[in-house]
């Protein structure tokens, strides 16, 4: 077992890949002689060369175009975006032509492409350039969103999703690349709609995912378990597709079930969960099903008010509280 | 043109209603005034005419189906008339929702004579009947047969959920071998009638909202039944003490207007007439037939009448009128050989009597001991507009009445 930091784990999972299937290659800004705005890409230009590292002008709508289009006639491309705020000028791209070409050409044009690059609030950015998007791809039918929360699962979900025949949005956080796990020896994939139980408890469900998983809701467990109170933590690590099963055969075991995510409220990825955990749990749910969200508006730049905005230890822990009948 | 026809108001404190019988099937040719159907309400079950002629398109409620007040239960129209309109705010078959007390009625037949008392009874808190749970705590209740409504829920509104059953549960004991020469009998759930739910509701409204005290005096019967014999040696109608009770309350409520009348809240409402209901006890239940101005009727237009009301109520075929807008209340128990008991009153009434038993007793009269007939009659009075003083003259004056019953031919 190396320890690598979830930049590394993510480089190598490209360096491998690329050197695994020659069809794969990297594009986006500042990814080649800069190696990456956040050195995700160190050293793969000189590994290989510029024909397979490439460096775009500043103009997602194009260079998300020109990687979908080298998807359909073969080739597997990676594109970062530098962060996931500016996909949505490439989002016309990325939702009427990646995620519906092999719909629309009835089946005859696949699109093995990786959207990646971090999302998400980082400190101070304002409105524009902190924003969690994973609610907004996750409802395109066509699309795959993974989001892992360690150098171990972006590291293997990276490796999946490049040799997924489907346009795949990967989403990282950039106040995450420097963490540093645990990563297997050699060779490894994990696969995608797989989740992970990370602690085992008996008196609620919490499910949560990415930047706000470790940064915020394993604190709170962690106080919570202090409190004796015993939570069932899940990360689904792929958002679509959602691993159901584990999350119900984890209700149906507490009863009850908090969702902690960064995106907001409304249809968001929580509220997608509340709708399939009420379906297929119904008769198991002893309390309605809380939800932790940033709150429903620009976020601001203000320093105080951007981490009030944003789900945080105290809130988690009242959610769960609330659902445990404790407040 | 096509009209729907609503499930109307029976009673002042009916919610919702139950379809007994449709006497007209779907399809069938209907006559202004015919009986449609049959219902029950919380007190009595009543035929509903129909106010329109046409075709019964559709029976929206079928026989014993429940509806809420005011919500549709058949289409009349005519033959070739387009009712869908009618039927898209149809609830689904079996949903009865409870509709707010104040829904209008349009179709309600307007109790003739009610008095204005009618209208200020405390509009009645609308229950579901369904206890509020969670899904799990309903799941586990059904699982292991416990009944919710007698759970008190420790979630928010009193939802009951996992934890208030675990004990429930958990505290399940095989059953103790039982000795075979004691037949034991069945525990069950009884789901409860409509008359037994407005029991439950108006007596619980009752004691927790009226303040009751208990006056209790003895009456010498002697002269009563001395009277009630004479009386009955020379008529056809062979009275009772019942009427001799009803004739005498009457005559001595409109000289205690506080006890023949009603707390308002800000005001209390005096009736100036005595509409005196007498409990009548039914397998399930019990109802109050109402004697309408019984200070202008005569002892055996009383007793009539009485006959009358009380064999209706037994049969459950009384109208709406004939159970609403008493102003005081007697409750007898006598004949179960009870000497006294105390009642609850019947609301918005400011009090009930509650007679029992003519018994001997050993009386001292002209200085001897001899076997007497005496009653013991109990006066809950409701303490808002009823003092201690009040309730002791107004029983004190019935007392006199019955001890001296010639007044009562007066």
């Amino acid at each position: 077992m190396a320890v690598v930091s979830i930049r590394e784990a993510l480089n190598q999972a490209m360096d491998e890949e690329m050197t695994r299937d020659e069809r794969v290659f990297l594009m986006g800004e500042e990814v080649a002689q800069y190696n990456g705005a956040y050195k995700v890409s160190q050293g793969l230009l000189q590994k290989f060369g510029p024909r397979r590292i490439i460096d775009t002008p500043i103009a997602e709508a194009g260079f998300a175009g020109v990687g979908i289009g080298a998807a359909m006639v073969g080739l597997r491309p990676i594109v970062e975006f530098m962060t996931w705020n500016f996909s949505l000028v490439a989002y016309d791209q990325i939702v009427n032509h990646a995620a519906k070409m092999l719909s629309m050409s009835g089946g005859h044009f696949h699109v093995p492409i990786v959207f990646r690059g971090p999302g998400g609030a980082a400190h101070n950015l304002g409105a524009t350039h902190s924003q969690a998007l994973e609610s907004i791809y996750a409802h395109i039918p066509g699309l795959k969103v993974v989001m892992p929360s360690n150098p171990r699962d972006a590291k293997g979900l990276l490796k999946t999703a490049i040799r997924d025949d489907n346009p795949i949005i990967f989403i990282e956080s950039e106040v995450m690349y420097g963490e540093k796990g645990e990563i297997p020896d050699g060779e490894y994939t994990i696969p995608l709609g797989v989740g992970e139980i990370l602690r085992e408890g008996t008196d609620v469900t919490v499910v949560s995912w990415s930047k706000i998983l470790q940064h915020v809701t394993v604190k709170a467990v962690q106080r919570l378990a202090e409190e004796g109170i015993s939570v069932e933590l899940i990360d689904p690590r792929t958002i679509k597709p959602m691993d159901w099963e584990l999350i119900f055969a984890s209700v149906r075991k507490t009863n009850r079930l908090v969702i902690v995510e960064e995106g907001w409220p409304f249809a968001g990825v929580g509220a997608q969960i509340v709708d399939e955990v009420q379906k297929h749990c119904f008769d198991d749910l002893d309390a309605p099903v809380e939800r932790v969200t940033q709150e429903d508006v620009p976020l601001p730049y203000a320093h105080n008010l951007e981490v009030s905005s944003l789900p945080n230890i105290q809130r988690v822990i009242r959610a769960v509280r609330k659902a445990m009948y404790l407040d | 043109m096509a009209t729907k026809i609503l499930m109307p108001k029976l009673s002042d404190t009916m919610t919702e209603g139950l379809i007994l019988k449709w006497l007209k099937a779907e399809g069938e040719k209907v006559k202004q005034g015919e009986i449609l159907v049959e219902i029950e309400s919380d007190k009595a079950d009543m035929e509903l005419e129909a106010y329109d002629s046409g075709l019964l398109r559709k029976i929206i409620v079928s026989q014993g189906g429940k509806a809420p007040i005011g919500a549709p239960i058949a289409v009349i129209a005519a033959a070739d008339e387009d009712i869908s309109a009618l039927l898209t705010d149809v609830p689904p078959p079996g949903a009865s929702k409870p509709q707010p007390a104040t829904s209008p009625a349009a179709q309600a037949p307007a109790p003739a004579t009610a008095p204005a008392a009618l209208s200020v009874t405390p509009s009645p808190v609308v229950e579901t009947g369904k206890a509020k749970a969670s899904p799990l705590a309903r799941r586990l209740a059904e699982e292991n047969r416990i009944d919710l409504r007698r759970i008190s829920g420790s979630g928010p509104q009193g939802r009951v959920i996992k934890r208030d059953l675990e004990p429930l549960i958990s505290g399940k004991v095989p059953a103790a071998p039982v000795s075979a020469t004691v037949p034991t009998g069945e525990t069950k759930d009884v789901e409860l009638s409509l008359i037994r739910k407005t029991i439950a509701r108006r007596m619980q409204e009752s004691k927790q909202t009226a303040p009751h005290f208990y006056v209790t005096m003895d009456v010498d019967m002697e002269p009563a039944m001395a009277f009630r014999e004479q009386l009955n040696a020379v008529s056809a109608v062979k009275l009772s003490f019942t009427d001799l009770l009803v004739k005498a309350c009457a005559a001595t409520l409109l000289k205690h207007p506080n006890v023949n009348a009603t707390y308002l809240g800000d005001r209390m409402r005096q009736f100036g007439e005595a509409n005196i209901a007498v409990a009548v006890a039914l397998e399930d239940g019990l109802v109050t037939p109402v004697l309408r101005n019984c200070e202008r009727k005569g002892l055996f237009q009383i007793n009539t009448e009485l006959r009358d009301l009380v064999e209706r109520a037994r049969n459950r075929r009384l109208k709406a009128e004939e159970y609403q807008g008493a102003t005081f209340t007697i409750s007898n128990l006598g004949m179960f050989g009870v000497e006294d008991f105390v009642a609850i009153i019947n609301p918005p009434e400011g009090a009930i009597l509650a007679v029992g038993a003519i018994l001997e007793a050993p009386v001292v009269r002209n200085g001897q001991i001899v076997v007497g007939h005496h009653m013991k009659m109990t006066l809950s009075s409701d303490h808002r507009i009823i003092d201690g003083a009040v309730a002791a003259r107004f029983l004190q004056e019935l007392k006199a009445t019955l001890e001296r019953p010639a007044q009562l031919l007066l």
